[in-house]
């Protein structure tokens, strides 16, 4: 497809200095970070620790200091227009307006492509319908978005935020409504297209499990603040998930994967 | 249902020629009832020739009579044709309203539109200044100013403390202004009650047209009013996700919030300076063409101007004509048709379906 960004050359994804500040409190700060296209940032932290606030400033839906650097262009001196072309975001919670067809919400992921009329081409709803085509949404076109089960919602947001084209795919705790299976499909959706297109994906996690499982790296958010990144096993450990979560847990490794099993400190039932 | 389909694929929500079509359809046998009809009994068939007869290069012989033909183009095509943009306006601004608002319950007199035109045309008349109809009569040019006066305070106040991404303040100033304004107008109609009658004729809205003047006073501002509201149905569309999903999605939504507001408040401050009050036109037009089109305000916005103004020409007709040679007033006949209709989309709605 010609339209797919394919060729873009691998663009370097930098965040300097990231500061979001909510009625004078700093619920990110001083956060840098840099990826590759291509790559999994898996942002690990407990609540309020400020993983969805970070994914909102890149997003620009909240106002933030510092730069967001891809392939040195700066997007805080970009239009909304132009910064929606190079980023999206899957909501955590997105607003699903009533009476609306699954292909009229994913056209509106080409908002930032359309002139004045924001009347979608000919070569918009081509795109659209492949990528429909590709994420299985072919047979639910016509249906309400509100109508659909909770993995099929989901992937007609992520369609939605893909058909920007973006460099950057932001996605915040995509999986937190999701069953196993669906949560399962929905990660190994979004790493398909990661390999096929280069995206680079930046994603919030509560499940740390998944987070190790999908992330080439990682980030550990404490109060606004980047406490630890690097490999996801690097990252992950007793003492960490102890020490920030407050939890106790032992850590299954099992080569590139890990998996985190709560422990009971005495269980009561033996 | 649907937004009509080709080539057995799925298609997008778009004005399709056939839409339009059947939309123009609807309005022009609206036009044309209006016209065959009337407090003053004219047999239609020869309106019919008379309508024939002012095609170029077709002449026939009518056989109206000179007053006949009079009534037909100097009376009731004037109305016609006003009740035709009154109508178009008050549902295009109110289905503009609910995009903007993402709100099915918003109404074009929402943000104090009509508090402030009552005020004005109750200064006005009170005053005397107004004395009849007519392009250079007080009344209208007070309405039209009381309105935009309200809206304005409206939106200043309500705009400075919602910075944020939130309408709920400036829905709550339209509130308070609207509250303002009608006790102010409450106080003044108390005090010079002689002209309470005129003053609630008024309010209850009416059409009554002398000659053309009406139309041209409106025109101006209708057509501006209705080219932004129709640029801006795609941009309604996006806003439907919220404002922050519509951010990361490049639109500006503070400023579509504004055009929007803005052409909207223009249009129902214009309808109201010649028509008065008329109730629920701007609420039930736009459910209407909602229930047979779906929510997509490409569709929405601008079938809701035509079927708005078939809608006000055919209530007007049964206005003039359920209890002629009285004339109901219009605000009173939309809204015993309207509001068991509004009921119905509300149950409608608390079942979830819209």
């Amino acid at each position: 497809m010609e339209l797919s960004n394919v060729e873009t050359p691998l663009a370097a994804i930098d965040i300097e200095s990231v500061t979001v500040a909510l009625g004078g409190q700093k619920v990110v700060n001083s956060v840098s970070l840099s990826i590759k296209s291509g790559e999994w940032l898996s942002i690990i932290g407990p609540n309020g620790s400020g993983k969805s606030s970070l994914l909102r400033a890149m997003a620009g839906i909240v106002t933030s200091t510092g730069r967001i650097l891809i392939g040195g262009t700066d997007l805080s001196q970009l239009a909304p227009k132009q910064r929606a072309q190079m980023i999206s975001i899957v909501p955590q919670i997105p607003v699903v307006p009533p009476r609306v067809h699954v292909l009229d919400y994913v056209l509106l992921g080409r908002t930032p492509y359309l002139g004045r009329g924001f009347q979608p081409t000919k070569e918009d709803l081509q795109y659209v319908l492949s990528v429909m085509d590709d994420l299985d949404l072919d047979n639910v076109a016509e249906r309400y978005v509100t109508e659909l089960s909770g993995g099929e919602r989901q992937r007609v947001i992520i369609a939605r935020a893909l058909v920007q084209q973006p460099q950057i795919l932001l996605l915040d705790e995509p999986t937190t409504a999701l069953d196993l299976g669906h949560q399962q499909e929905v990660l190994e959706l979004v790493d398909k297209q990661r390999q096929s297109l280069g995206l680079a994906v930046i994603s919030a996690f509560h499940d740390l499990t998944l987070a190790s499982q999908y992330g080439t790296s990682m980030a550990l958010l404490v109060d606004g603040m980047v406490t630890k990144s690097g490999k996801p096993s690097e990252v992950i450990t007793e003492e960490s998930l102890k020490e920030i979560y407050g939890a106790n847990v032992s850590i299954n490794r099992d080569g590139n994967t890990l998996s985190v099993v709560p422990k009971r400190q005495e269980d009561s039932r033996n | 249902m649907n937004s009509g389909l080709n080539n057995g694929g799925a298609a997008p929500a778009q004005l399709t020629p056939k839409l339009v079509a059947g939309a123009f359809l609807i309005l022009l046998c609206s036009i044309l009832l209006s016209l065959l009809f009337g407090p003053v009994s004219i047999r239609p068939d020869r309106i019919f020739l008379e309508i024939f007869d002012r095609i170029p290069w077709i002449s026939v012989d009518s056989g109206l009579s000179k007053v006949e033909a009079a009534i037909v183009w100097d009376v009731r095509l004037p109305r016609i044709v006003l009740g035709l943009i009154v109508g178009g306006l008050l549902a295009m601004a109110g289905a503009s309203y609910q995009g903007v608002f993402r709100n099915p319950l918003a109404d074009p007199y929402l943000l104090g539109v009509a508090a402030g035109a009552g005020l004005g045309a109750t200064v006005a008349i009170v005053s005397g200044a107004s004395n009849g109809t007519g392009m250079f009569d007080a009344l209208p040019i007070a309405a039209f100013l009381g309105s935009a006066i309200a809206v304005g305070i409206t939106l200043a106040v309500g705009g400075a403390v919602s910075r944020s991404t939130s309408t709920a303040s400036l829905l709550l100033a339209g509130v308070a202004v609207a509250s303002l304004f009608t006790a102010i107008q409450t106080y003044i109609q108390q005090r010079e009650s002689a002209t309470l009658r005129q003053v609630y004729s008024w309010i209850l809205g009416r059409l009554s047209t002398s000659g053309w003047d009406e139309v041209l006073l409106i025109l101006p501002y209708a057509l501006v009013s209705v080219s932004i509201m129709y640029a801006m149905k795609g941009a309604l569309d996006v806003l439907a996700v919220g404002e922050e999903e519509a951010l990361s999605l490049g639109l500006r939504p503070e400023r579509v919030r504004w055009v929007v507001i803005a052409a909207a408040s223009l249009a129902s401050a214009s309808a109201v300076a010649v028509s008065g009050l008329i109730a629920f036109v701007g609420i039930i037009v736009p459910h209407a063409v909602r229930l047979v089109v779906g929510a997509s305000n490409r569709l929405v916005v601008p079938l809701s101007f035509l079927i708005g103004a078939a809608f006000l020409m055919l209530t007007d007709l049964l206005a003039r004509t359920l209890q002629s040679p009285a004339e109901l007033p219009i605000g009173v006949v939309t809204a015993f048709f309207g509001a068991p209709f509004f009921l119905f989309v509300l149950r409608r709605r608390s079942d979830g379906v819209i």
